[in-house]
This record gives C-alpha cells, structure tokens and sequence, in this order.
C-alpha cells in the first residue's frame, strides 16, 4: 500500500499497480475498442449521451458502494426504483398535484429504507435476507400499483428534467450524480462519519464495543439507500416518459457489479468511491461496446453476471496466490497480503 | 407437564405444527371463498404446483444450510426445462430416461459450476449466483433453435407426463408429479436426518469455523450441496417442461424468489445450521396454495401476490427471531435445570435441530 510520506510520481506509479489502476487500463482498452467500431465514439456529446443511459444505475450505486463497504448489502434498490416511479405516476394519474406526488414518491423511498434499516439495524437480521424480501415485496406493491398497464403520462416539468439537458450539454441528472459522487467522496474519505463505516465494515463487533453507534450508522445509510433509489427511480421514469411494473427491474445486477467491480471488497471495510466511479465508466462502455456489436439485452446481461464474478473471483485468487508464494519463499509480508485488495 | 411436553417437543416442531394449521386454516377459508374450492381439479392444479415448487426448494434448503443462497435455480429451472423440450420437439426418439437424465445432468453441470466458485473460489454465493442467474438466463435466451417450445410438438409420453396418476380413489387423484416431489422430500429428509452427509450440512452452517477447524472437508461439502441444489433444480425443469409444455424464454422466471420464501417460511434459518426437508414441504405447501388460491379469489386482484410472498418471508424470518429462538433459550434452560450433566448435550443438540 502507498504511504502518504512518498513522493508524488511515487504514489501515482502505486496507484497505477493497484485494482484502480487495473481499472483505468481496462477503461482505455474498451474505449480504444469502441472507437474502433465508431468513428465518433470519443465525442463529449456522445460519451453524455451514453452515460445518460446508466446515470440511474450509477447514482444508487453510489449509495450502495457505502452499504457494501459497510458489510451490508441492499438488493431492493432496484425494486424501491419502481416503486418510487409507481407511486408518482400513479397518484399524478389520480389527479394529485406533480410536486405532492414526487414528495410522495420520495417518503414511500425514506420510508422502504427505514422499514429495511429497523430490521437490519434493530432487529438485527441478516441485510441480505430483508432486502431480498424488499425486493419481492416492494416489487409486488408495484404491481399492486401499477397492475399490467403503461402509465405514459407524467408531469412535464418532470420529463422536461429527465430528457433536456440543464446546464450546456449535461442534463439535470449527470450534474446530480457528479454532485452526488463528490458529497460521497469527501463524506466517506474525510468525515468522521465515513470512518464509521469503514470501521464497522472491518469488524461489526469491535466497533461496537469500542463505543461506536452502530445501529445509528447502519439505520442512516439504508435510509439514504432508499432516498436515494427512489430519487433514481423518478429520474429512470422522467428520462422514460412512461412507467410499467416492470420498469428498473433486475437493475440489481449491474449496480451490484458495479460497486464490486470497483475494488470494494464483498466482504467489507474497502473501497472506494474513485474505484467506483472507474468500474461505473468501465460498466456502461462494455454495455455500449455489446450493443454496437448486436448482442440481446439478455446476452448483455450475462456478460456482466461474468463480470461480477471474475471481479470477486480475480482477487481472490491473486490473494491466494500472494499468500503461497509469500508462505514458499519465506517473504512474509502480512500487510501487503492482507491489504492485497 | 410442561416439563415432559418440553422433553418431548422441540421447537421446531411446533413451528411445523402451526404451519400446518395455517394450511388448514387457508383451506377452509378458501374454500368459503371461492366456488367449486373443494374439487379434484383444483386439487390437482395446486399439488402439482406445489409439487414442481417442493422440488427446487429441497435442493436450496441443502445450501441453505450450510449457511449459503442460490439464487440462480429459477435460471436452471428454465434452462433445463427449455433445453430438454427443445431436444423433444427435434428429436421425438429420445427415450423418457434419457430425457430425464438430461435434465438433470445439465442441472448438476450448472450447480457444479456454482459450487466451484463459492467452495473453491471462495465468492460470497450471493455474487456468483446473482452472476449466474443471468448468465444462465442469457443461455437460455441465446440457445439456438426455435425460441417456443410447443407442446403438440413434444413426444407422447411428455405430453402425457404431467396426467399420469400413481393413486386414484373415486375423485381424488394423485399425480405423478407430487409422487416424485414427496418421493424427493422423504429421501432428503432422511439424508439430512441420518447420513453423515446431511449431519455435516448442519455443523458446517451452525459454526463454519469450528467445522472447519473440527478437520470437515469443508469445500467439498458446500461444493455437493450446490451440486445437489442444480440437479433437483434440474429435475425440477423436467417436471416443469411436462407440466406446462408449451415454454418460452421466461420460463420459470423468478421461482428462485418462490424457492426461498418455501426455504424461509419452512423454518430453515437464513444463518444456517437449522431446518429441514419436510418444513421445506409444507413453506412450499403453503406458497404454493397461496399462491394458486390468491390467481382464483376474486376480492383482491392477483397482482397482491409477491408482496404477500414479500411480507411472508419478512415475517417468517422476523418470528424465528422473536419467537423460535426465545423458546429455543427456554427449552435450553429447562434441560439445564432437569439434568445438569446432559444439559450441554442436548443444549446443543437443540441448537443444531434435526
């Protein structure tokens, strides 16, 4: 690992040998590939319009890199989207006023990630089992919801929001989630709040009985986790224009991939926001590069199911393979082995 | 009283118990609720749900146990399903054995890769079967040939497969469908129960470390759990294929959700290291009736049926916390004050369940 007392080219030759610089060559391969298949690929214009196409899926996971790194997992976000999305639409078709049907949008998603917390963080149930049975449920009410209709007709403003861009090129939703991934970055490196986290994700029980407030901090992120899908998901339906009961599902996929692709770690306690932000450009390129290429949004599907494991997988066995040959040749070098990561 | 009712009951059981009389209770208010409740017909169609249901959820109870999740068996559900029936409708010679051991083969396959990554390659199995679930779904999708598989082009005993009766009495008819699923229950029951196999699944998910340590081939046993998990997913498929016949791609599309909550609501915990085959049956029991009665009952539409599946695995997982491993203490205690010198025996027996 880089120790801050080295010099800068230093530290930026370790970053480059590190998982994040991994990624960043993986990054330029794709892209270099792309370009290869379209002349005008490497445009501002077009690298919005891609990344346009992902933003909801970057924004939550954003949120859920915290979640991970924290030792939990959500797997309703995806599920919590269209429920968000559901509610809107379907109170503005009752006649609700646009701005209190988005308020009402936004409390179902506060609400959901309370309901999530309270059994993660109180009760204390495994997260993986309450938010698979989130991911049903929630998912079930917007059935319930929706039933087997398109509701097409949303408020304007709000699909002017979703489909013009705000500021030059970039719409309403990229300049959310670069604000997004900034407040993230500075709260999760910097704030105290952040080194909760981090700590609590190293090891629950040690945090706990050195004073830390566990309950509090997981309670708060599944909270946010649930703002902030259901954000994503008004946002998936205003760039849309429509909303179904299928709408965002099976999302869970690529935002879980996403965040792990990213360098944090399954299991807990590592990784960061920048990694994240790496594997979410690396993410919505490879999809770009699949659909140039005509595959099905099915085949798409499965090549980053196999992503998701090799970038769990590759680790794994890099660590393992550091800790043989460290065992055989006598290097014993336990911090490296340990942070190999 | 109590004392010998405690001695003779666990905690376990009486989890059974009250599902059982949830069933029963459902029956008959289902059948105040909606006509002709109480007819072979319908009797059919829910057994052999349940039937295709019970099935899946048996092999996930085995990894279940072991303190994993699969959720990659609808994707092989359907896949087996729509390879097998493919193979039919090409080749209308391929003998009903044949059919079967193809089925379940290509389920084995496919656990087998999982249970790589999660014994060998040491993945969390969240990760690879959400992995492996699209994978295996894309597959599916991608698998060349004709996209549909009809059922009048299936061979004569497939499409007879899923009308074969093993038991007729008057009305009341047995399906050799539900006699495979029951047969698949009782045999896994007993594995759990009395083979070392089964004993181990339950060491490893109470306390993985200690079993570890304790000198248990500790991958090779989740490894035969995932493996087992694919090939009754496998089975599962078969069965699957005879009953609908005519499958498209989304065939079997999110039973690994159902498969869970059977797994959940049966009492197996999500920790591992406690449940059974036979509470499996009746989680599976009574999903499926829901499930089936909810399609027919007409006061709430049919679109309340995965956020009632939802609510009920939340419930389930949440009462095994609030109810079952209270008793569990209390039962703990009382055998601790009964005989001082068995207590850590049966405390850990009583820990562990059967």
């Amino acid at each position: 690992m880089v120790h801050s007392t080295t010099s800068l080219p230093q530290r930026f030759l370790g970053w480059l040998k590190s998982w994040e610089g991994l990624l960043l060559g993986l990054l330029i391969v794709i892209l270099i590939i792309n370009s290869a298949l379209v002349p005008a690929y490497l445009t501002i214009s077009n690298q919005v319009n891609l990344f346009i196409l992902f933003i909801e899926k970057s924004i939550v996971a954003l949120m859920i890199a915290f979640i991970i790194i924290n030792g939990e997992i959500d797997l309703s976000m995806a599920s919590l989207m269209g429920l968000s999305a559901g509610t809107m639409a379907r109170l503005f078709e009752l006649g609700v006023p646009s701005g209190l049907a988005v308020l009402a949008a936004l409390c179902v998603g506060l609400i959901c990630g309370a309901f999530n917390g309270f059994w993660v963080a109180v009760v204390g149930l495994p997260s993986l089992v309450v938010t698979l049975a989130g991911l049903i449920a929630y998912r079930g009410l917007v059935w319930v919801l929706v039933e087997d209709r398109s509701i097409s007709v949303l408020p304007a403003w709000l699909n002017d929001l979703g489909q013009k861009p705000l500021i030059g090129p970039f719409p309403f939703a990229l300049i959310l989630f670069f604000t997004f991934a900034i407040i993230g970055y500075i709260i999760l490196q910097y704030s105290g709040f952040g080194r909760l986290v981090y700590v609590i994700g190293i090891n629950r029980d040690v945090a706990r009985y050195s004073g830390v407030n566990v309950r509090r901090v997981k309670m708060i992120l599944f909270t946010a986790s649930g703002f902030v899908a259901s954000i994503a998901g008004l946002l998936y339906a205003a760039r849309l224009g429509a909303m179904r009961s299928s709408t965002a599902e099976g999302f869970e996929l690529d935002i879980i991939t996403m965040v792990l692709l990213g360098g944090v770690s399954i299991f807990g306690g590592s990784g960061t926001l920048r990694g994240v932000f790496l594997s979410i450009l690396i993410i919505l390129n490879v999809r770009n590069g699949m659909g140039l290429a005509y595959m099905s949004a099915n085949l798409q599907a499965g090549v980053i199911g196999l992503l998701l494991i090799l970038s769990v997988l590759v680790p794994n066995l890099v660590s393992g393979l550091r800790a043989r040959m460290a065992r055989r040749y006598g290097m014993v070098r336990p911090l490296e082995v340990a942070e190999s990561r | 009283m109590l004392t010998s009712l405690r001695r003779s009951i666990r905690p376990e059981q009486i989890r059974e118990l009250i599902l059982v009389l949830l069933i029963v209770a459902l029956v008959l208010f289902f059948g105040t609720q909606i006509e002709g409740y109480y007819s072979s017909r319908t009797f059919i169609r829910i057994s052999t749900s349940i039937a295709i249901l019970a099935v899946v959820a048996v092999g996930e109870t085995l990894v279940f146990l072991t303190r994993n999740y699969d959720i990659s068996v609808g994707s092989i559900v359907g896949l087996t399903a729509f390879f097998v029936g493919t193979q039919l409708n090409h080749y209308q010679g391929i003998p009903p054995i044949a059919a079967l051991l193809m089925a379940v083969g290509l389920g084995a396959i496919m656990g087998a890769f999982n249970g790589v990554l999660v014994a060998y390659g040491r993945v969390p199995a969240i990760i690879v079967t959400l992995g492996t679930m699209a994978m295996y779904r894309a597959m599916l999708v991608e698998y060349p040939g004709i996209k549909i598989v009809q059922m009048h082009l299936l061979p004569g005993w497939a499409q007879e497969f899923s009308r074969v009766n093993i038991i007729q009495v008057g009305d009341f008819e047995l399906r050799l469908i539900v006699g495979i699923a029951l047969a698949v229950v009782i045999i896994f029951q007993l594995v759990l129960t009395y083979l070392p196999y089964g004993r181990r699944l339950y060491a490893i998910g109470s306390n993985p470390e200690a079993a570890r340590i304790a000198g248990f081939p500790y991958q090779r046993i989740v490894f035969i759990a995932f493996v087992l998990s694919g090939t009754l997913a496998g089975l599962a498929g078969f069965m699957f294929m005879g009953r609908f016949g005519n499958l498209t791609v989304g065939a079997a599309l999110g039973m690994e959700m159902q498969a869970i909550a059977a797994v959940v609501v049966g009492g197996t915990s999500t920790m591992g290291g406690v449940g059974s085959a036979f509470g499996t049956f009746l989680g599976a029991a009574l999903i499926g009736l829901l499930d089936q009665s909810l399609l027919r009952w007409p006061i709430i539409s049919e679109f309340w049926r995965d956020a009632i599946l939802g609510l009920l695995i939340l419930l389930a997982v949440a009462s095994d916390r609030a109810i079952v491993d209270r008793l569990r203490t209390l039962w703990a205690r009382s055998e601790l004050q009964l005989r001082p010198s068995m207590a850590t025996v049966r405390q850990e027996e009583s820990v562990h369940g059967s």
